[in-house]
């Protein structure tokens, strides 16, 4: 293979190539383009102007202010950018501009590549209801109940009606899990077609929406395909995409677990009919829901790199930048189907800044204060477009990175995963590594018996956090208490000329009482070279480490296995433990009359004023962050007492937004 | 003060008429007597002379360790608050604290305090010595079971003791303040006891560290002693400082105000800029003061102390070359830059609610301690006014006077305008920041990261302050002013405006006119800072420096 990329990338392809976007995918565009001796522009708006994909790219041109729709989504700027720096050929990455015909189009007019496929199959493929269309006729599968544009609420009462509940609305110009809800009912139905028409209306400026019967405890698994502008077109296997929360990924798999060969190949054929039948080329992505029955049926089909693409790098070896480049250019595809080999496994986790205890993650923001990706390990790849030290703003996708770990088998994959994860270092945001972690260990996803419900089911009252067996929070509290002593033994380490001799505590035997949520462990501890031994709940441990005390990580040899922790535990001497009960509990606020923001976002919506009686669930106000919105409700029946937010402004986490008597 | 002054003596006459029959059993039996007091129902048992003087040294001792007795304990903890001796068991190392002055009593005669039953062995404070983290203090713990903690000649006498102990050996004092305020019914003895107290915070300033942690009430003229010494911690909810009571404030200028809005930790910490830190309760508190008193050295003839130190003195950056903002006009926060340059982003910030446009705190370079002041682009743009110059002021003379050195990290667009810092006195304030700075002859760091503009400039460890080494980051601005304000100046009148602001931002926005003169020794890669700073104390740690002899400077106070 090292002599196929050298011919490959001595192919002559395009001498400057610009990337409409940002962060991790324009970083990752950035890099094949380097590989390849493409000189690359990077667009930015204001703040992101010392961001990563800036610095790697050869040249960076400002196109607006931090709104996605005055920079990113700006594409007189972008058109100007072209110009300025001469660029031949645009990678738009994915979102933003990367499925606007319009785009495409102006390109084209300018005699610019865009690098993707040409406005016909996006347009084709981009219109939910014309694609199902074209799938139909292609001889795709397509799922049953399916109906047109809707205009009104009563419309879609009517449509959801006929399809018989439930029923799925979304936008029909966007993609991915935005503007999409699920109904049963008809209250169910009038609002979730207010929600996603505005979302719809916010995220692409085009508020159609469609209906359709909802599949219930699908898997969601997707084809990748290849095509080349010669009527070539390659199925590059299938990725397990069905872990979810609110219709967006967070973890996949290529392969999947689920499939045969037989299904794998008929999905895969159906993939590269419909590309065929829109004259598809470039790379692109046929969504599947496949039931228990293995029955599927065409979802959509992306036509764009998707953000899950590199799993599929990693089990066929292929880069599927570089091949976009390629067909881009009008070279035909070198590979034939039967040269597209499954090596093994891939997983991919989405690590998101937003916090998981939230209903599987609402956003989060903030500085990275310290940021460690784990790649001093092996068989991990890290797709980011941040450092140490970067924000993570309200105004883009709180995607930190996409963390890749690979190996023969998936059980090889997966413990990689495990360790990567445990070694990722983030400080200054909250962040969904808990979430991930627990996914990856829980035996139903180790066994392969997921679904786009997976989440839900697994945790039907929300994401607590791992809940620690009893032999875990041994080891955990006697690692706590361990680092504590070693911390306390460093505290008496004075150096320098010492005109009063210090005395240290002469002592290798501590009492101590370590706090873990609301209970407390004593335990007691001793000494001998580097290792700890603790006594702790009936149990005894072992606890070794270097004790680096600077670490974020602490690796540590625990009964003999080693292991890297991260936590934040307190631990109080047996004395300030007692002493600790006669201290004063702080009253914590009553949360039943006050409304606090949950995320930091922009307020779309006030529904109340001071003096209006609401009643228990009702809709108080409406926030908007990371474009999701996000209705917030009464918890209680009250009158209003006062309002602290109006509409249009942006708060932050926690923020008082609105008082209740 | 009335009202508990009336109190006491009204249950005074009524031990009176008792004292006759109390004689008569003692005279008879030379057995154990017990008195009770009717207003805690609590029975105290004396010794009388049948024991030998072990079982009294014995006795003495008991009754010491349970000062007002276990109902007023009890009281104590109800109120969310340790006793005096669970507050310095707590501070210092296991089995290392040795008391002094366990048997003193007050030596109180009027309103029948020379009764036994009003004799409390060690009186209102336990002091002593002990250490923390191997390392010697002297502290007082006042007493609150014992007569509200009220201060009587001989408490001030066994304070006094402990301070007079410390200074001969030098060593640091720590105060756990908890007292009603004077023993009324020792009148001037116990005003006396405060101005002893009051004149030996004056001597061992700048000879010892003296910290005050107030974890009760600290009222009247009790509060010069904290306010005299060099740190003052507060304990949320539970402490008060103030010269006048709420009733009193009543009735001399008619304000209604709680005791937590006049002088509570909120206040103190935020608004009057008394107190320097503010902890969540005894125990935070207290395990938080050992932390503190780490980064201090014993007295002004100790070097800052070394920690053993894991995080590399060589250690890169990198999130430092993007901090700051392209646009001059954009803020930032320093605390970031300090976190990450510190030793494992270990930074303990002195006073970090008030005046919060310049932070300031200790932290370790390579395991030595090291005062950080740094001006705070986030709040009002990081200007020099009244209360952030007199704060950093205070800070940089600590360090001066205890070896530490000082590390200032400049964004100054310069001293704030307007009538209310003229009136406040911005001119001899601001004046005290310069003189502290100008006067330390500790090792001075600064890095200049953006703008050092006018007078601030100079005030901020500049090169001619005598500044050791003097770094600009490639994005520094070292100018009289701003751009704009300038160009209105220097082209007045021109009609492309614009222009001329390019012309001057191109001459003056960047480090070189400091550079060129050798005002700043170095331009370097803000991602190298810690490696830089790390090296330069290492060759610093030799810099002897003297100021010409004089009896005292007169700082513009």
């Amino acid at each position: 293979s090292l002599s196929l990329s050298l011919s490959l990338s001595l192919s002559q392809t395009f001498d400057k190539i610009l990337i409409a976007n940002r962060g991790e995918i324009a970083c990752r565009v950035i890099k094949t383009c380097k590989k390849m001796g493409i000189k690359t522009v990077a667009v930015h708006s204001d703040v992101d102007s010392s961001a990563v994909h800036v610095k790697m790219a050869d040249e960076a041109i400002c196109v607006g202010p931090a709104p996605t729709n005055k920079s990113y989504l700006n594409m007189d700027a972008i058109m100007n950018a072209i110009r300025t720096t001469g660029a031949q050929a645009v990678h738009p990455g994915y979102g933003f501009l990367s499925e606007n015909k319009e785009f495409a189009k102006r390109l084209n007019a300018e005699g610019v590549t865009f690098i993707g496929p040409d406005t016909h199959a996006i347009q084709a493929m981009g219109d939910k209801i014309e694609s199902k269309l074209i799938a139909k006729a292609a001889k795709v599968n397509t799922i049953p109940g399916f109906d047109g544009v809707v205009k009104t609420a009563d419309e879609a009462v009517q449509i959801a009606q006929d399809i018989g509940y439930p029923v799925m609305i979304k936008a029909s110009a966007g993609g991915g899990g935005k503007g999409m809800r699920i109904a049963w009912n008809e209250e169910e139905t009038r609002e979730g077609f207010r929600f996603s028409s505005q979302e719809a209306a916010s995220s692409f400026g085009d508020d159609r929406l469609l209906i359709e019967k909802y599949i219930d405890n699908p898997r969601h698994i997707e084809i990748q395909v290849l095509a080349d502008k010669h009527g070539n077109a390659l199925w590059l296997n299938e990725r397990e995409c069905s872990i979810q929360r609110r219709n967006q990924k967070v973890v996949e798999e290529a392969p999947s677990t689920f499939l045969d060969g037989e299904t794998r190949r008929a999905m895969g054929e159906q993939a590269v009919q419909l590309a065929k039948a829109v004259q598809y080329s470039s790379a692109g992505t046929v969504e599947f829901l496949v039931d228990s029955g293995k029955n599927f049926y065409f979802l959509e089909m992306n036509t764009r790199l998707q953000v899950e693409h590199p799993i599929t790098e990693c089990i066929t070896g292929l880069d599927l930048v570089e091949q976009m480049i390629r067909v881009a250019k009008g070279y035909h595809l070198h590979l034939k189907q039967e040269d597209i080999p499954i090596n093994g496994w891939a997983i991919e986790s989405r690590v998101y800044a937003e916090d998981p205890y939230k209903s599987f993650g609402l956003p989060s923001i903030g500085r990275l204060s310290q940021y460690q990706e784990p790649l001093n390990l092996s068989k991990v790849r890290v797709d980011s477009g941040i450092q140490e030290g970067s924000d993570i703003s309200i105004y883009y996708d709180p995607m930190i990175s996409k963390l890749v770990t690979y190996g023969a088998s998936r059980a090889e994959a997966l413990s990689r995963m495990e360790e990567a994860l445990d070694n990722y270092v983030i400080r200054g945001v909250t962040h969904n590594i808990p979430l991930l972690r627990e996914i990856i260990s829980h035996p139903r996803f180790i066994s392969g018996d997921i679904s786009t419900n997976f989440l839900p089911e697994v945790y039907p009252d929300g994401f607590k956090g791992h809940q620690l067996d009893a032999n875990q929070r041994r080891e955990l509290l006697a690692s706590a208490a361990a680092l504590h002593v070693s911390a306390q033994l460093r505290s008496q380490n004075v150096h320098g000329p010492l005109r009063v001799a210090s005395v240290p505590v002469q002592s290798n035997h501590w009492e101590l009482c370590v706090e873990l949520g609301n209970e407390r462990h004593q335990l007691e501890i001793k000494k001998t070279g580097t290792t700890y031994k603790v006594e702790v709940d009936g149990g005894q441990v072992e606890v070794c480490s270097s004790w680096n005390l600077a670490s974020p990580l602490l690796p540590l040899t625990i009964n003999g296995t080693e292991c890297m922790m991260q936590f934040r535990v307190r631990v109080l001497s047996r004395l300030a433990s007692q002493l600790n009960s006669h201290m004063p509990e702080k009253v914590p606020e009553d949360t039943s009359s006050i409304l606090r923001s949950p995320m930091p976002g922009t307020v779309v919506a006030v529904s109340v004023k001071p003096g209006d009686t609401v009643a228990e669930g009702q809709e108080i106000c409406v926030i908007e962050a990371m474009k999701m919105q996000n209705s917030l409700a009464a918890a209680k029946q009250a009158k209003v007492k006062s309002v602290h937010c109006k509409s249009g402004e942006t708060v932050g986490e926690g923020d008082l937004l609105v008082e209740l008597e | 003060m009335m009202a508990s002054f009336c109190a006491a003596r009204s249950g005074c006459e009524l031990f009176k008429s008792l004292r006759g029959s109390f004689r008569t059993a003692l005279r008879i039996k030379y057995g154990t007597v017990c008195a009770s007091l009717p207003q805690t129902n609590t029975v105290r048992w004396y010794s009388v002379s049948h024991l030998s003087v072990k079982e009294r040294i014995e006795e003495k001792r008991r009754a010491a360790l349970v000062g007002g007795g276990q109902h007023r304990i009890d009281a104590q903890h109800k109120r969310g608050k340790l006793t005096a001796r669970e507050r310095v068991q707590l501070l210092l190392d296991p089995e290392s604290f040795v008391e002094s002055d366990m048997f003193v009593e007050h030596r109180c005669s009027d309103f029948s305090m020379e009764q036994d039953r009003n004799k409390f062995p060690g009186d209102s404070v336990v002091t002593g010595r002990g250490r923390i983290n191997g390392r010697l203090v002297y502290v007082f713990s006042q007493d609150f079971t014992v007569f509200g903690g009220s201060l009587s000649g001989a408490h001030a006498q066994k304070i006094c003791k402990i301070m007079d102990q410390a200074m001969t050996v030098g060593a640091p004092v720590i105060g756990l303040n908890d007292s009603g305020g004077a023993r009324i019914q020792e009148g001037v003895e116990s005003l006396a006891g405060y101005a002893d107290i009051f004149l030996r915070n004056v001597l061992a300033s700048g000879v010892v560290p003296q910290i005050s942690l107030i974890m009760g009430p600290c009222a009247g003229g009790a509060v010069y002693s904290p306010a005299l010494t060099d740190f003052t911690f507060m304990v949320k909810d539970t402490s008060y400082l103030f010269i006048t009571g709420p009733d009193v404030v009543k009735s001399v200028t008619n304000e209604d105000v709680t005791q937590e809005e006049l002088g509570g930790a909120k206040t103190h910490t935020s608004v009057s800029g008394v107190a320097h830190h503010a902890f969540e309760n005894d125990v935070e508190a207290l395990l938080n003061l050992r932390e503190f008193f780490n980064f201090l050295p014993l007295s002004n003839q100790d070097p800052a102390p070394i920690r053993e130190c894991h995080d590399p003195s060589d250690r890169l950056v990198p999130s430092l070359d993007t901090i700051v903002p392209f646009e001059s006009t954009k803020a930032y926060d320093m605390l970031d830059i300090i976190q990450s340059i510190v030793d494992e982003r270990d930074f303990f910030e002195i006073m970090p609610n008030y005046a919060k446009n310049i932070v300031i705190g200790f932290a370790r370079m390579s395991g030595r301690t090291v005062g950080i002041v740094g001006n705070q682009p986030k709040v009002a743009s990081g200007c020099l006014d009244i209360n952030s110059s007199v704060k950093g002021a205070r800070f940089v003379r600590f360090c001066d006077a205890f070896n530490i050195p000082i590390i200032t990290f400049v964004d100054v667009p310069g001293f704030l305008p307007g009538t209310a810092q003229e009136y406040g006195g911005i001119i001899r304030h601001g004046a005290k920041l310069l003189f502290a700075f100008a006067e330390a002859t500790v090792p001075k760091i600064t890095v200049i990261t953006r703008k050092a503009y006018g007078g601030a400039y100079d005030v901020m460890s500049s090169k001619h302050l005598r500044g050791d080494v003097n770094y600009a980051w490639p994005t520094a601005e070292v100018a009289v002013m701003g751009a704009k304000g300038a160009v209105q100046i220097i082209f007045r009148g021109k009609e492309n405006q614009a222009e001329a602001e390019a012309e001057y931002v191109d001459k003056f926005a960047n480090p070189f006119p400091a550079a060129v003169r050798g005002f700043v020794d170095d331009i370097i890669e803000p991602s190298s800072t810690r490696k830089m700073i790390c090296r330069d104390l290492e060759v610093l740690s030799s810099k002897k420096q003297t100021n010409p002899w004089k009896k005292h400077a007169n700082i513009p106070l």
